[in-house]
C-alpha cells in the first residue's frame, strides 16, 4: 500500500483501519485503511460498483461495519455515545448523489432546516445566512422561494452543496458532486469547490468519476479495487503506477483528453 | 467563558470596537444581539474603528455578524474601518462583501388578501380537477375505441394482473366488512322492530338495503379507499421518475398501456366484489335473525323470497360497474396530477380517496332518483 512519508506529521481527521462491510454475503469492503488529512481534498476512485459509495455511507454511518474502527476527528463512531455522535454530526456536511433536498420545503428553508434545529437564531440572520450560502455557491437570493422539483440539475447540486455547508463544517462527502453536470457546469463546479475549500479551510472527501475533477481540484486520491484501498497519493503516483487498473484508468482514453487541460 | 464578543469605547465621534472570543456559529445568537447593540447604541458615530485581532476563530456565521455590522454603520454615512484580521479569513469576507440581499423575495403581509387569493385558488382548481376528469374518461373512450378496432393491442396480462390485485385480494376484506355491516343491520333493526312485534319484517329491510344500496356502496368505498388510491400512488410515482414520459416517447399512449387496464379491471372487478359483498351481508344478517332474533333460517329464506325481486338485485349490480368506473378515472386523473415533490403525491392520494367516495356518493344519490322515476 502507498503510504504518505509525510503522513505523522499531518492532522489526520477521518481514520479507517480495517473495515468489513457488504451486503449479505457479499462482502464489499474487504479490510480497508484509509487517512485522510486536515485542509486536503481527497478524491476517492474505482470501478462502478466497486464500493465507493459504501465506504463513505459506512464512514457517516449509514451502513453498518462488520469490523474494524472509524475513527473522525479522533472520535471512535463504533463506540461513541449518541451526544458525542452527534457532536461530529454537526462538524461534517453530506451533498449525496441525487442532491437530497427536502421536497416539500423551499430553498430558503432547506438551508435554514439544519441551523434552526442546531442553532437558536432569530429569522432574520437565517434568512441572511441562506442567501449567503446561497451567493457562495454561485446562486442568487431570487431562487429562495423555489421548490426543488423546480430546480435544474446544476442548481440542485449547487443547493444541496449550500445545505451541506449550512452549519460552517470541517468536512464535506461530496458523492460525485460533477456527475449529471454539462462539462462547462462540472468545471465551474470543481472551481467552486477549491475556492470554497480554501476560503472555508475545509477538508473535502470526494468520490468521483471525472478525470478534469481529480486533475483540477484533488491534492490526493485514493484508489478502491478488489474490496481494498490500492493506492493512496498524488496525481504524479497514480500517474507513475504501474498496477493494472491505475494504468487503465489513468492513461485509458478518456484520461489521454482530459491531461492536456491541467497544462 | 468569554461573554465579550464586542467591546465598545467611545470617544467623541469616533466609536472603537474590538473585537474577542470566537466569531463560530455556536455563539452566533449572542453576537448577533450585541453587534445590534452596538450599531443601535452608536448611531451618532461618525468614525467607526473595527479591531478583528483579538478573535480566536472565524467562519461564515462570524463573517456574515461582521459584514451586517459594518453595513449597518456605512448605511449611516460613517466612515467604517476593519484592521487586525488575519490573511487567512481574508477571503472569507471578500466572499461575504458580495452577498446581495435586496433580490431577496419578500412575504406578502396582507394576510385578508392572501385568504381570498387561496379561495380563488382552490375554486380554480376544483373547476381544472372536475375538467381534468372530463378529459381523461374522453381520452379513456378513445382508447376503448382504438383498442376495440385492434383487440390484439389490448393489454391483457396487465389487466388479470391488476384484477388480481383489486378483486382477488381484496376478496376476504371484502367479505369480513360486508358481513359484519349486514350483521349490524339486523341486530339494530331487530332491536327497534321487536318494540312494534314487527321482527319479520326485518328480513325485508336487510334484503332490500343490502341488495340496492348498502353491497355497491361499501364495496365501492373499499376499493376506492384501498385500490384508487394505490393507483394514484403508483401512477404518481411513475410520473415522479418519468417513467410516464419515457413510455410516451416510445411511441406509446400511457392512457392505453397503463391507464385502460387498470379501469377495466376495477369494471370486471367491483360487480364480482358487489355480489359477493352483497351474499356474506345477507348471510350475515341471516345469522344474526337467527341466533339473536329466532328466526329460522327457512323462515328467513321465505320471507327474503317475497321481499325482493330480481330488480331489487339488477339496482344494485348495475350501479356497480358505473362506481368502477368513477373510482378509476378520479384515482389516474390524480395519480397524472402528481408533480416532483414527495408531499404532492401524498395530498393527490388523500384528493383521490376523498374526491371518489363523495363521487361515488353522489352517483348513487342519482341513480336512486333515476330507478324511482322508471320505477324499478
Amino acid at each position: 500500500m502507498a503510504q504518505q512519508p509525510k503522513s505523522n506529521r499531518k492532522d489526520v481527521v477521518i481514520e479507517v483501519r480495517d473495515v468489513v462491510a457488504g451486503f449479505g454475503s457479499h462482502v464489499v469492503l474487504n479490510h480497508v485503511d484509509l487517512d485522510v488529512y486536515r485542509g486536503e481534498v481527497l478524491g476517492f476512485v474505482g470501478g462502478s460498483g466497486a464500493g465507493k459509495s459504501v465506504l463513505m455511507r459506512t464512514i457517516i454511518g449509514l451502513i453498518h461495519k462488520r469490523q474494524g474502527t472509524i475513527k473522525v476527528f479522533g472520535t471512535d463512531m463504533g463506540a461513541a455515545t449518541d451526544a458525542e455522535r452527534r457532536a461530529v454530526e454537526r462538524r461534517w456536511g453530506i451533498l449525496f448523489q441525487q442532491g437530497a433536498l427536502f421536497s416539500s420545503l423551499t430553498v430558503k428553508e432547506n438551508l435554514e432546516f439544519p441551523v434552526r434545529e442546531y442553532l437558536n437564531l432569530s429569522q432574520r440572520l437565517l434568512d441572511e445566512l441562506a442567501v449567503a450560502k446561497l451567493e457562495m455557491v454561485g446562486l442568487d437570493a431570487s431562487v429562495c422561494d423555489k421548490f426543488p422539483s423546480e430546480l435544474s440539475g446544476g442548481m440542485t447540486k449547487r443547493v444541496a452543496l449550500a445545505r451541506a455547508l449550512a452549519l460552517d463544517p470541517e468536512i464535506v462527502f461530496l458523492d460525485e458532486p460533477t456527475s449529471g453536470l454539462d462539462p462547462i457546469g462540472a468545471g465551474d463546479f470543481d472551481t467552486l469547490i477549491a475556492t470554497l475549500q480554501r476560503t472555508l479551510g475545509l477538508t473535502v472527501f470526494m468520490v468521483t468519476h471525472d478525470l478534469d475533477s481529480l486533475h483540477t481540484v484533488c491534492d490526493r486520491i485514493a484508489v478502491l479495487a478488489d474490496g481494498k484501498v490500492i493506492a493512496a497519493g498524488p496525481m504524479e503516483t497514480m500517474l507513475a503506477s504501474e498496477h493494472p487498473w491505475l494504468k487503465a484508468y489513468f492513461h485509458g482514453k478518456r484520461a489521454r483528453l482530459a491531461e492536456p487541460s491541467r497544462k | 467563558m468569554s461573554d465579550t464578543l464586542l467591546d465598545e469605547k467611545a470617544e467623541g465621534e469616533q466609536l472603537k470596537l474590538a473585537a474577542g472570543g470566537a466569531w463560530v456559529a455556536k455563539n452566533a445568537a449572542m453576537l448577533e444581539t450585541q453587534i445590534d447593540h452596538a450599531a443601535r447604541q452608536n448611531a451618532g458615530a461618525k468614525r467607526v474603528d473595527i479591531d478583528m485581532a483579538g478573535i480566536q476563530r472565524l467562519d461564515t456565521f462570524g463573517a456574515w455578524l461582521l459584514e451586517r455590522l459594518v453595513r449597518s454603520f456605512t448605511a449611516r454615512g460613517c466612515q467604517t474601518n476593519v484592521t487586525g484580521l488575519a490573511e487567512d479569513y481574508r477571503a472569507l469576507m471578500d466572499e461575504v462583501h458580495n452577498v446581495k440581499l435586496d433580490a431577496m423575495p419578500h412575504r406578502r403581509a396582507n394576510s385578508l388578501a392572501y385568504a381570498m387569493e387561496s379561495i380563488g385558488i382552490t375554486m380554480v382548481s376544483v373547476g381544472t380537477s372536475i375538467a381534468s376528469i372530463v378529459n381523461l374518461f374522453g381520452a379513456v373512450v378513445v382508447a376503448l375505441l382504438r383498442v376495440m378496432a385492434h383487440p390484439r393491442s389490448f393489454r391483457f396480462t396487465s389487466m388479470v394482473h391488476q384484477l388480481d390485485n383489486v378483486a382477488w385480494r381484496a376478496v376476504p376484506i371484502i367479505l369480513l366488512i360486508t358481513f359484519l355491516i349486514g350483521c349490524i343491520i339486523a341486530q339494530q333493526g331487530l332491536f327497534h322492530f321487536r318494540k312494534f312485534g314487527a321482527d319479520v319484517y326485518v328480513v325485508d329491510m336487510v334484503g332490500i338495503l343490502v341488495l340496492r344500496e348498502l353491497g355497491v356502496l361499501i364495496v365501492a368505498i373499499m376499493v376506492a379507499g384501498r385500490s384508487g388510491s394505490a393507483y394514484t400512488a403508483e401512477l404518481g410515482s411513475m410520473k415522479m421518475r418519468e417513467e410516464i414520459d419515457a413510455l410516451r416517447t416510445m411511441g406509446f399512449d400511457p392512457i392505453e398501456v397503463l391507464i385502460l387496464p387498470r379501469i377495466a379491471a376495477l369494471i370486471i372487478g367491483v360487480p364480482i366484489l358487489t355480489f359477493l359483498g352483497s351474499m356474506a351481508a345477507l348471510y350475515g344478517g341471516g345469522l344474526v335473525c337467527w341466533l339473536y332474533g329466532g328466526i329460522d333460517p327457512d323462515i328467513f329464506l321465505s320471507r327474503l323470497k317475497e321481499a325482493i325481486a330480481l330488480n331489487t338485485f339488477q339496482v344494485g349490480m348495475i350501479k356497480a360497474p358505473f362506481m368502477a368506473l368513477i373510482v378509476g378515472v378520479v384515482a389516474c386523473v390524480e395519480g397524472l396530477a402528481v408533480k416532483g415533490s414527495a408531499e404532492s403525491l401524498g395530498l393527490q392520494t388523500t384528493a383521490s380517496v376523498v374526491e371518489s367516495i363523495f363521487l361515488v356518493i353522489v352517483l348513487d344519490g342519482l341513480f336512486a332518483i333515476f330507478f324511482a322515476s322508471i320505477g324499478m
